[in-house]
């Protein structure tokens, strides 16, 4: 497409805490600048997956460009790109940042600003982004428009006071934002005759076009026959097909440059080679230097996945290959269970990626998962002076082989509204944080600073985080380090069995109380068996805590109405059912769940 | 087709009426039941008459052994129509002489006259929901009647000329204790019916007791709490001791009763005898095919009042595989208290227990739930976990 010009292009993304309304607004702008009529819009185009429909999150980047037809009559294009909404995808959201100008800040008419509104702002001025609110919801009857658009100066220190009075969900004051996207975020800059330097910010696989890298145009330009460098994993290729991004379609064009934002395919087999975060260049005439921000993004999160019916490993196998196509952070290696059989052990960005996997394995190609505890990487140093890394509990060597052993620790940056300061630290110290400072924000509004070991937080910390502060707070974090710690691994035994999927490594004061807890839980999950079925937790043989399943007395259907067998047969074949998607470890019966329920806990 | 009523007939089966119509609904009950008009009431009887009549002409040349009006509460209709139902039975099908003609009935919904027409329609097995005795209890199921009622029915009944009269009393409801229980169910022996069903309450989804004291049921405060398993297994035990001294036999999971007067209609199910059911959401089984009717009022009224469509009524239509009828043989057979025998298998089956069920009968044995001689029977143990047992006779 020759002859764009580069001063009709915006770039910019959308920020704002969760629920404030972004995939609606970025609905109407698609809708507004007539790309789909009412009727084709399907409700959040930009949300892809089901899941992320349903969870109301954003999971994936996603990107579109629309024409729009402003008042003073030039046509401008739109790169709209829609940042993940998770800490766990902290990294991702930068990098779309990355790709942007400016961004649109939508803030609820009714609430104000929020945890996330806050750290979503900073993480685009940080950017260097253009940010400009708009208020959204005006049209509810608890609205306060210019209380909120106060708040905002006062708080982030943007100006608000001509900030367009929106409902995104009535389509009200769309177009207002659109001449607000023209008039205030720049246009890019950069040459198209420097030599090529593109940010990745995201990438697909596709069956039929292999990797498909989105990236923004920095400097230069691309076209079909560039050979392509990408300059932290140093793969190589000849472009194929560069294009843009049509609502759920790809839209071939000649040439990208400098501005554009688009994406390149290149017969690349392997999502791994097209690092988010990572320079594409011109092989022949590369820049001087990439682009500042890549990291190697790691998997901080580990966990066992098995199939529920043994029989489906290589299913599972299969969706997990097909999976990692699509997504370069997640990693899986073949491990086998006494107590599960064959698996994998599969690495994570955090808890919620964990959940996501899970959840797309299990719909999207129809697997019952049996999940084990996750865990994060220890580092064990032997008495003979080597290091182990360690993510499966299970091969922690024997105790008197170990010198000591090292935990990952995090900086963690938690935004609070001042009433729930107490509760928070509360939270982080029974977390065993470490209190390294606190600032005030405003004066209702402070940051905290604590160091807090990973494993501490890839339960459930985020969610006890949101119900201690009524939603309020917001954290982030950053891997520090690793620090020596007195680590022990926990073990469970049902009927005096060692369950090796159910052990876990835990700090050694922290044993007893999970121990006690697990053994609690255990004991709901495991139905009554003939017999009575202890359930202990031991740490290095000692037993510390124990329960017990209490024989069955009674499963028995006394009547049968109306000679309704069918009925009655049923019920006997759930019963049979159920019992089939339980383990055997020894001779008790376990349902797949049981697994699972050590994921929960520490509910308050 | 001409009605070939009891021509040449063979083929013994029971007949299942079901009466969909309740005074209001007990707290506990997920069958097919609400309470009714009279005028759609006489509607149903209408359409029921047609069905029958129909059914009458397919199936006139079998015998008649065991006739059931269940509920519902069959005897929330008038006198008159259970009259019109049992001539219309009566009218298609040839009965034996002895058959049994069970009417499933309420109290506080029968009174002398209405008693005296269901002996003169041919009912000779009166079966009264008494449930318990105490106050408390009868009113934390829901259940309409006062123990003064049921023993006025009682009454009644005996003074219509009902000689086999079977009473329903229930364990393990909310808030009841053993001794509450064994109060109700010696009061009730006292008035030595022929036949007592004691059976314990069962949770069932869709139900206000689900909502309650289902698995992640919750209890409104003040509600009473149910009995714990052990307490349940301990009312189930002294059941069957009191009866025994009372000259009652426990011939069935739940069920006892003098000599010669064990329920023929329900035997006929445990033994996987042939039976018509009429009636919305009656379940069937004739020359091992299932089906069980349309639970849509509507529908059923709809193919029923002009020419009656029989095969539109019946859903879920299933023809049992032989192995399914070797399942059921055993899970339903498994019920009764002599168990089931091993020629008996053979002969229905052509092939020996042991080859189909020898390991599952040996594991069970070894478990101490079953035992094992020319028939195969429940331990008591085992009859206390009998839906464990008999799940494992499911391939």
């Amino acid at each position: 497409m020759p002859g764009i010009d580069q001063s009709k292009i915006r770039n910019f993304c959308i920020v704002a805490h969760i629920d404030h309304g972004k995939s609606t607004l970025a609905d109407r702008i698609i809708e507004k600048t007539g790309l789909l009529t009412s009727r084709e819009m399907q409700s959040q185009v930009l949300d892809n997956m089901d899941l992320e429909r349903e969870r109301g999150i954003t999971i994936k980047a996603q990107t579109v460009r629309i024409i729009y037809q402003a008042k003073d009559g030039e046509e401008y294009i739109f790169n709209l790109i829609d940042t993940p909404g998770h800490v766990d995808f902290n990294y991702e959201v930068s990098r779309s940042l990355a790709a942007c100008d400016g961004a649109i800040l939508v803030v609820d008419a009714a609430q104000g600003i929020e945890a996330q509104t806050l750290a979503n702002v900073y993480l685009a001025l940080d950017h260097n982004l253009d940010v400009f609110p708009v208020i959204n919801k005006i049209d509810l009857p608890s609205a306060q428009p210019q209380w909120v658009k106060d708040e905002i100066e006062d708080v982030i220190g943007i100006e608000a006071q001509d900030a367009p009075l929106i409902s995104a969900k009535n389509g009200i004051g769309i177009e207002e934002v659109l001449e607000a996207v023209v008039a205030k975020v720049p246009a890019p800059s950069g040459s198209p005759d420097n030599p090529l330097q593109a940010l990745i910010f995201d990438s697909l696989y596709d069956s039929y076009k292999g990797v498909i890298v989105f990236c923004r145009i920095k400097e230069g330009k691309v076209r079909k026959g560039t050979q392509i460098l990408m300059m932290a994993t140093e793969a190589k290729a000849e472009v194929v097909e560069v294009g843009y991004f049509g609502p759920g379609q790809f839209i071939p064009c000649e040439e990208l440059s400098a501005g554009m934002v688009g994406y390149i395919t290149a017969s690349i087999k392997n999502v791994k080679d097209t690092a988010v975060g990572d320079t594409v260049t011109d092989a022949k005439n590369p820049c001087a230097e990439p682009l500042p921000g890549y990291k190697k993004v790691n998997s901080m999160v580990f966990c066992g996945m098995y199939p529920a019916d043994g029989a489906k490993y290589p299913d599972l196998r299969d969706a997990l290959e097909k999976l990692q196509l699509n997504d370069a952070a997640l990693q899986y290696e073949p491990e086998t269970s006494v107590a599960l059989g064959f698996g994998f052990r599969c690495g994570f960005l955090g808890l919620l990626h964990l959940e996501i996997i899970q959840e797309r394995l299990e719909r999207e190609y129809n697997l019952d998962l049996v999940t084990t505890a996750p865990g994060v990487i220890y580092r064990v140093h032997k008495n003979n002076g080597e290091m182990v890394e360690l993510t499966n509990p299970t091969n922690l060597p024997d105790p008197s082989e170990i010198d000591f052993m090292e935990e990952p620790v995090v900086s963690a940056e938690i935004m609070v509204t001042t009433e729930f300061i107490g509760p928070i630290m509360e939270l982080c110290q029974e977390r065993r944080g470490r209190y390294l400072g606190m600032e005030y924000i405003e004066e209702t509004r402070a940051l905290l600073k604590y160091e807090l070991p990973l494993n501490e937080i890839i339960y459930d910390f985020f969610d006890a985080l949101k119900s201690r502060s009524r939603g309020y707070a917001s954290f982030d974090y950053d891997l520090k380090g690793y620090e020596e710690s007195k680590l022990v691994k926990l073990d469970i035994l049902i009927n005096h069995e060692e369950v090796d999927a159910l052990s876990f490594i835990v700090h050694a004061d922290s044993a007893y109380d999970r121990g006690r807890k697990m053994c609690e839980k255990l004991k709901n999950e495991i139905p009554r068996h003939l017999f009575e079925i202890p359930i202990q937790a031991a740490v290095g043989g000692k037993i510390i805590a124990r329960e017990t399943v209490k024989a069955m007395r009674k499963d028995v259907l006394a009547k049968c109405y109306g000679g309704d067998i069918t009925r009655k047969k049923k019920l006997l074949e759930k019963q049979k059912e159920g019992k089939k998607r339980m383990r055997q470890i020894g001779n008790v019966e376990i349902p797949q769940k049981a697994f699972m329920s050590v994921l929960k806990l520490d509910d308050k | 087709m001409i009605n070939r009523k009891g021509l040449g007939a063979v083929r013994e089966i029971g007949i299942y009426v079901h009466v969909p119509f309740c005074v209001r609904k007990c707290l506990y009950c997920d069958f097919l039941s609400f309470p009714a008009g009279e005028e759609e009431r006489e509607r149903y009887v209408k359409a029921l008459l047609k069905e029958i009549e129909a059914g009458a002409v397919r199936y006139g040349d079998c015998l008649v052994d065991s006739v059931f009006f269940g509920g519902g509460t069959p005897t929330v209709l008038s006198g008159g129509q259970l009259i019109r139902l049992m001539s219309g039975l009566k009218d298609g099908f040839a009965f034996r002489k002895d058959a049994e003609i069970t009417l499933e009935a309420n109290p506080g919904t029968v009174d002398e006259r209405k008693l005296g027409d269901c002996i003169e329609a041919g009912f000779n097995r009166i079966s009264i929901g008494a449930q318990s005795l105490q106050k408390e209890e009868l009113a934390m199921i829901g259940r309409m009647h006062s123990a003064e009622d049921f023993f006025l029915a009682y009454r009644w009944a005996r003074e219509s000329g009902f000689r086999n009269v079977n009473v329903d009393v229930m364990a393990a409801l909310p808030g009841q204790k053993i001794l509450t229980y064994l109060d109700s169910l010696e009061r009730l022996a006292d008035l030595e019916p022929e036949h007592i069903s004691a059976y314990s309450l069962i949770v069932e989804e869709g139900t206000p007791f689900y909502e309650w004291y289902g698995e992640s049921g919750k209890r409104e405060a003040g509600m009473a709490a149910l009995p714990s398993e052990e307490e349940d297994r301990l009312m189930y035990e002294r059941t069957g001791k009191i009866l025994a001294q009372r000259g009652y036999g426990r011939y069935e999971i739940s069920n006892y009763a003098k000599p010669g007067f064990e329920c023929r209609h329900n035997i006929g199910y445990w033994k996987r005898r042939d039976y018509a059911g009429f009636g919305l959401g009656s379940s069937s089984m004739m020359g091992n095919i299932r089906w069980k009717n349309t639970s849509d009022m509507g529908e059923y009224l709809h193919l029923m009042e002009k020419t009656p469509q029989l095969e539109a009524v019946r859903k879920e239509r299933h023809p049992l595989s032989v192995k399914e009828q070797m399942e059921e043989f055993m899970f339903l057979g498994l019920r009764l208290t002599q168990g089931v025998w091993k020629e008996e298998f053979h002969n229905v089956f052509g092939v020996k227990i042991e080859h189909i069920y020898g390991e599952t009968i040996q594991k069970l044995c070894k478990q101490g739930l079953l035992t094992e001689g020319d028939q195969v029977k429940l331990t008591p143990y085992g009859r206390d976990v009998s839906n464990y047992v008999m799940a494992e006779f499911l391939f």
